[in-house]
This record gives structure tokens, sequence and C-alpha cells, in this order.
């Protein structure tokens, strides 16, 4: 997937949303930052997902990270490949990379996220 | 007690312009990677990886009264040092706890103690309290100094180019003055933490960046990489050596930490010698290695169950990047120290399993052992 065209969390999930189903990743910066991954945890098909809520976690040889829910709803596809390579994950975060799919409860929540301008922008701030 | 402003070795300039990711340790700015932990640890395992660790405490004594003086508040028989050898050593309190755990060099002027960066003014407090009148002399030399550390199977190569005297002869636990690059005066140990061959060099503060320079450069064609504390903690914990304030505190006593053989009960009287009497014949739990049968690391604080009950906390954990599993290091009470006896570990509210294995986790080959 392409990076400009994806929606950002503050937390640095991704989001590709078509129709009711959203893609969810984190994002090269996230990956870059937490370097040395060791393993992920998703949630089961049938989960239901609440914004802002942890929806797994994910290790590196530093810490122990929450994934959070960018939008609310209920999980339809886990990227079960990178639960049995992480490496995946650190290589291609935006293609083969991606954690989870659902079924977005509302839509509208989109607009609370970040354009790709405005995340470059926030980690750019946060860098100073 | 904390130091009112964070310290900078001579090298953090380096460190910040080269990619360093800064994090506050023992009240030092410090380099935790440059590039990944897992590269920086296999540059070190199978080439070369180089290593500030000017934030550790560096003190000189010379003069009447020092050698008792070091014998009171260190737990190993400091006489026994050979001219030129190096002694792993404690600092116990009155109830037998650790204050640090130390290195006493010997040399020809006199004594070099080189202690935990964190406890530089515990230690410095317990030197002083116990002077007793030794009129020797006695300096704190950690900020006019800096320490390096060129470290794995490439370290030999790496720095004889730069010194003017044989490398090769120095044994484990041995020391040499020379000069590196024409005129630097230094301390060149055969010592280290990451369970490689390896060296550590004291140099002036003001020439740490143009040694610090001329080992990457010299080292270049090993494959050398510098490498920041994240490296040197996963390092150290294959090696199964232990880190002040995991795998030893205040509260825990050399027995149960399995570094007993430092403290020498017949050399005289020192300090804490009565508790660490009666902590060698019950020292209450003991360090074991733990092989987690999942990927999730159990880090400091995890517990350690039989069943339902818990008989041990975690002290270190990582994944190691040479045997490629979720390892840890615990004080469990002593019945359950037997390898292959099982245990489960509440890895923040997940029973992983897990079984007991001998320390360390990893040695390197016998070929490159000195």
């Amino acid at each position: 997937m392409d990076p400009t065209q994806l929606l950002y969390s503050p937390t640095h999930e991704w989001v590709y949303l078509k129709d009711l189903t959203a893609t969810v990743g984190i994002s090269r910066f996230a990956v870059d930052q937490l370097t040395d991954l060791i393993m992920i945890e998703l949630p089961a098909v049938g989960t239901r997902l609440v914004t802002g809520k942890s929806f797994g976690e994910i290790e590196s040889v530093k810490a122990v990270s929450d994934l959070y829910a960018p939008m609310g709803g209920e999980v339809t596809e886990v990227n079960t490949a990178i639960v049995e390579n992480v490496q995946l994950l650190t290589d291609d975060p935006y293609g083969v990379g991606w954690l989870i799919k659902l079924k977005v409860d509302d839509a509208a929540e989109i607009s609370e996220l970040m354009d790709f301008a405005a995340y470059e922008k926030k980690l750019a701030e946060e860098a100073h | 007690m904390a130091e009112p402003t964070l310290l900078k070795t001579p090298l953090f300039d380096w460190h910040q312009s080269h990619g360093g990711r800064i994090v506050e340790f023992g009240g030092w700015l410090m380099p935790v990677q440059y590039s990944t932990i897992v590269d920086e640890h296999q540059a070190v395992r199978q080439r070369v990886g180089v290593f500030d660790i000017s934030h550790m405490g560096r003190f000189t004594f010379d003069g009447p009264g020092v050698l008792a003086w070091l014998e009171r508040v260190t737990t190993n028989h400091v006489a026994k040092l050979n001219l030129d050898q190096i002694q792993y050593s404690l600092m116990a309190n009155d109830q037998g706890g650790l204050i640090d755990d130390i290195l006493v060099y010997r040399h020809q002027y006199g004594y070099y103690l080189v202690c935990n960066a964190s406890n530089r003014p515990a230690v410095l407090a317990q030197l002083e309290q116990h002077r007793q009148g030794a009129v020797g002399n006695f300096h704190d030399r950690t900020r006019e100094t800096a320490m390096i550390a060129v470290q794995g199977p490439g370290a030999l190569g790496t720095v004889q180019p730069l010194f003017d005297q044989p490398l090769e002869p120095i044994k484990y636990y041995h020391l040499t003055m020379g000069r590196l690059l024409g005129n630097a005066n230094a301390v060149v140990s055969r010592t280290g933490y990451t369970g490689e061959d390896g060296y550590e060099l004291i140099v002036a503060a003001n020439q740490a960046e143009r040694v610090w320079n001329a080992i990457l450069d010299s080292g270049q064609s090993h494959g050398i990489l510098p490498s920041g504390l994240g490296a040197r903690d996963t390092l150290r914990f294959e090696a199964a050596m232990p880190l002040y304030g995991h795998e030893l505190s205040e509260a825990i006593n050399p027995y149960a930490a399995l570094v007993g053989w430092a403290v020498k009960l017949d050399k005289g009287d020192f300090i804490g010698r009565e508790s660490l009497r009666g902590w060698k014949r019950d020292p209450g739990r003991t360090r074991v290695g733990l092989r987690l049968e999942g990927k999730r690391i159990a880090r400091q604080g995890t517990t350690v169950l039989d069943g339902d009950r818990a008989v041990g906390t975690v002290t270190s954990g990582t994944f190691s990047p040479t045997l490629q599993k979720s390892l840890a290091m615990a004080l469990v009470e002593p019945s359950f120290a037997r390898a292959g006896t099982p245990l489960t570990l509440d890895v923040r509210g997940h029973r992983e399993p897990a079984g007991v294995v001998e320390l360390p986790f990893y040695r390197r080959s016998p070929q490159t052992q000195k």
C-alpha cells in the first residue's frame, strides 16, 4: 500500500478504509522506533475492538508495546503470516506486514485520523 | 542519590551525530543503539564491536595504607593480586548485601577500581567512610578519563595496530600500560562484559574521540560496529554475567547471585564478613537460567511459579539473539534450581511454561578462549 494514501492514529497505527472494511497496520516510524521485533499478538477473528483500546501487543528486545484500535469494529481477518514471522512486519509494514482487517462500526470515525501530511508533521514536531 | 544533571561522556557528541539513540542510564546520557540491538550483538559475537563505557566509575589509589583500605571495603583478597592482574570483587554492606560489583586492578603505580555508573556515589561514600587514616592518594578519575571496550573475535586485530605494546600475551583479567596512536597513555586490559575475547582501554578524556575514531578505522576491515548499551546487555545476559540492579542489589546476597567465589571469608576482617558467613550457610535463594517455550520475554520482576505457588522472581530476561530463544535469569528457592525443573512464568497475566537450564546460556568456542 502507498503510505501517502493511508490515515494514521497518534499511536502510529495506519488505516486503509474501503467501504466498511478497514485494514490496519503500524507505521514505518513505529517499526523503526521499536527495532528488533520478537513477536506480535493479535486478536482472534470475531473480536470486538473499541476505538483507542488495546487490541494486541508487540514485543521487541527493548520493550513490549500495546497496539491500539484506530477504529471500532469486529475483526474479520488476521495476518497470521506475521504472527509466524514478525520479520515480515519489519520488512514491509505497509504491505505484507499488515495486522488485521475489521468491519468498522462507524465509518465516520475515519475523520478523527490524520492524513499522511499531518502524520509526518506530527513526527517532525515530536523530533524537536 | 540522583545527580542534579545528567552526565555526558567525552564521546557524547560523536554518539549523537552518528545516529546513537540516547537514553538516561545510571545518571548518564548514553547510546542504547546505533543500528539495531541484534545487528550490534551479532557483530560482537562474530566480528568486533566497540562500546563507550566511560560512564563506569574509575578511581585510583596509591601510597601507604591503600591495600588495607581496599581489603576492608571489598570481599575478594586484594593482596593476592599479582602485578598487572585484575580481580572481580564486591563491595558489601554490614548486612552482607551488595553495594556494587567492581574490578580491582593492580599496576606498577598502585590500584585502579572500576565500578558501575549508578553506584559511583555509594562506592565513594563507602570508601570515604572506611578510610580509617589511610594516607595514600585517592582520586575519582571518572570525568577526566574515558573507557572504551573493543569486544569480539576481531578485537585483537583491531587494537593491536594502534598500541605500542604486544596485546596477545596479555592474559584474561590482566592489563598492560602503553601508548595508543604514538602518544596517548592507556591502560589496556583483557576484560569485558560480553562473553567474547576483547580489550578495555582507559585513556585521557581529551584523547577519547581520537582513539575511538582510530578504532573504527582499524576495525573496518574486521567488520566493526559501534555498539550501544542494548547489545551490551543482551551480550552479558547470554554469558550470564550479573548486572547490578538485576542479579545483584543490596537485598541480594552474593551466594544467591552465584558470585560467592569472589568472597574470601578467610582473608581477614572486612565489611560484611560476619553477615556473609551466615549467607554462605543459607543463601535462601539461588540464581538460575530459564528457557521459555514461547517467544514472550519474561522481564525483570516476572513471578516464577511452581503450579500456583510463587517460588522466585525474574532478574533479567530477553530474547537471545544467539540461541533464538526467550531466556531469563531468576532467583528461585534452591529446591527448584536443578536443570530440567519445569516452572511457569507469569508474564503480564500469561502463563508461560519454562524450564531450568544451566548457566551460562552461551559460552564462546574454546579456540578463541584465552
